[in-house]
């Protein structure tokens, strides 16, 4: 049975395909960075940054009554923001251990893979690790 | 405006293989030479027919391939004296690159002649390579670092200079072209004036070989260095030039064969004699070699012409990116040299730099290894166009019109 983070993953691959070509890709991406809500300011500090060597981005992370983790996050970097919206809108509000557990190969099938690889110094990589070991921290009833 | 007629971009171009690539369906336009430049055919060829042909250890060995791939490792070491003008080939280090050759100094010259009560200047526009190894030097030697400021143009603070060089530095380490801010550094200028206060220098020339003519007798420089990999040649090796009293003076730094006199347990071990003493080990002879031929190379053309041609695309693109809404130079100095580092108001370099990769359009985007830089600037870096020998005036245009449109998308 799928977990609802697949769904999302199938939704978000779907709405891209609707897409022709880079251009109108990276055009929603900025758009999405620039609908993403702003994070409380009290949250965008540095403990909370993660440093990706040229775009910085900010993840606070709350685990709520019913189990589900909710992410905010941000990036100095609106394309970079753009794909942080798309991995908030995959992974909050859903099982911390489903978060901890997610493959994410949405990026895959939206054509948009070499910005989540390692080499990439835009913080994406770090901040989806991030995430994941918040799932993780609050599987174990953190 | 156009490059001397002499200069045929179209024939240089053919002979880079990598340039016919295409990235992401559109033809690469590659201005990211300052981070390493495209190798020629007579380089890669060079290299794969000393491979093929040529291969043994060299400097021992009573054979014909030892004595032949000798003949050519220490050919190239003397096509390397006579590019840069040096007295003797005993000046003249092969070693792993800039970076390497900033570390031996450090760690030869400076741990014998720094500690604490002394100090060494450099400035804010080094590249990391010319801060970190001083700053790990210092905090076991205790020395203190003095930094030259720029002016908003991105060129020295000559009066700053001035008065750091009055507290009687050991050394002066700076560059000769910044590879962030392209300002072209008056070498000879300041090394006199370092030379006056009873200093020591150390110039980086990374981002000055590949693109002018340099003579290191005419500059009186006492340290150059640079790297194969930007001057049209292979990665893994560059040059240290040093005056050979100075050289003489210094401690071995990596020890084992080939830098040796004699080795023994009993009667203690000797060192080689200039350049050896420096180059333990069999070192990257097939890299020594293709870097001869890169400076071969560079010299078919001309430096003039190429330094000709290199301004011309400078000036183009700073003509037409002006242009372009919400544009800022970041260094705009008189004097520079093959590179344009620039910002968009609103803009992050690294947006930037991702679509214009989708253009096909390869510049580099960040610190570039200058954050001491980018910090007293206060951004997060910039993005920046470096040119070589193979960029055309029509990639220019193309690298314009993307900046424009991408820009565009991001405001």
């Amino acid at each position: 049975m799928a977990s609802v983070i697949d769904e999302r993953q199938a939704e978000i691959a779907d709405e891209f395909a609707m897409f022709g070509d880079w251009m109108e890709k990276y055009e929603h991406i900025i758009s999405l960075g620039r609908e993403l809500a702003p994070m409380d300011p009290a949250d965008k500090v540095d403990d909370n940054l993660i440093k990706g060597c040229q775009s910085r981005v900010w993840l606070a992370a709350r685990k709520n009554a019913d189990g589900h983790v909710t992410f905010t996050a941000d990036s100095d970097a609106i394309i970079t923001k753009g794909l942080v919206a798309l991995m908030v809108r995959a992974l909050s509000d859903a099982p911390a251990s489903d978060i901890a557990g997610a493959n994410l190969s949405f990026l895959d099938e939206i054509g948009l893979h070499s910005h989540l690889s390692p080499t990439r110094s835009n913080g994406l990589q770090a901040m989806v690790k991030q995430m994941k070991l918040y799932g993780l921290a609050f599987t174990a009833g953190a | 405006m156009t490059t001397p007629t002499s200069y045929d971009v179209h024939a240089i171009r053919a002979q880079f293989p990598i340039l016919s690539r295409e990235v992401h369906g559109k033809p690469l336009a590659y201005f990211d030479s300052a981070a390493s430049a495209q190798k020629p055919q007579a380089v890669i060829d060079a290299q794969a027919r000393y491979l093929s042909h040529t291969h043994s250890n060299i400097h021992r060995g009573v054979h014909a391939l030892a004595q032949e791939a000798t003949e050519a490792y220490e050919g190239a070491r003397e096509k390397v004296r006579a590019h840069l003008g040096a007295a003797s080939t005993r000046e003249i280090l092969f070693v792993g690159g800039t970076t390497d050759g900033i570390n031996l100094v450090a760690q030869t010259w400076g741990r014998v002649n720094l500690s604490a009560g002394d100090s060494i200047v450099l400035t804010r526009m080094e590249h990391h390579s010319n801060i970190v190894p001083w700053q790990m030097l210092a905090l076991e030697r205790g020395f203190d670092i003095h930094v030259v400021e720029l002016n908003p143009d991105g060129t020295l603070d000559g009066d700053q200079f001035e008065q750091h060089l009055n507290r009687g530095p050991k050394l002066v380490a700076f560059t000769h072209v910044s590879n962030a801010l392209g300002t072209v550094n008056d070498v000879k200028h300041w090394t006199a004036r370092a030379h006056d206060a009873g200093a020591t220098v150390l110039v980086d020339g990374a981002q000055s070989v590949p693109h002018l003519a340099v003579n290191v007798q005419e500059l009186d420089v006492d340290f150059y260095t640079f790297s194969g990999h930007k001057t049209y040649g292979p990665t893994g090796i560059g040059i240290l030039y040093g005056k050979e009293a100075l050289l003489d003076a210094m401690p071995p730094w990596r020890g084992g064969g080939e830098m040796i006199g004699t080795v023994s347990f009993e009667n203690g071990t000797t060192y080689n004699e200039l350049p050896y003493k420096f180059e333990a080990g069999t070192p990257h002879i097939s890299g020594g070699i293709a870097l001869g031929a890169a400076l071969d190379w560079m010299n078919g053309v001309g430096m003039a012409s190429l330094t000709a041609h290199e301004h011309v695309l400078t000036q183009h693109a700073h003509a037409r990116l002006a242009n372009v809404d919400g544009m800022r130079f970041i260094g705009t100095a008189p004097c520079k040299a093959g590179v344009v580092s620039f910002l968009i108001d609103g803009v992050h370099p690294y947006d930037l730099g991702t679509l214009l990769d989708q253009l096909g359009i390869a510049v580099r985007t960040g610190h570039h290894c200058t954050e001491p830089l980018m910090d007293k600037l206060g951004i997060p870096g910039t993005v920046r166009a470096s040119f070589g020998a193979y960029n055309t005036v029509e990639e220019v245009d193309r690298l314009a019109e993307a900046v424009a449109r991408a820009a565009a998308m991001l405001r």
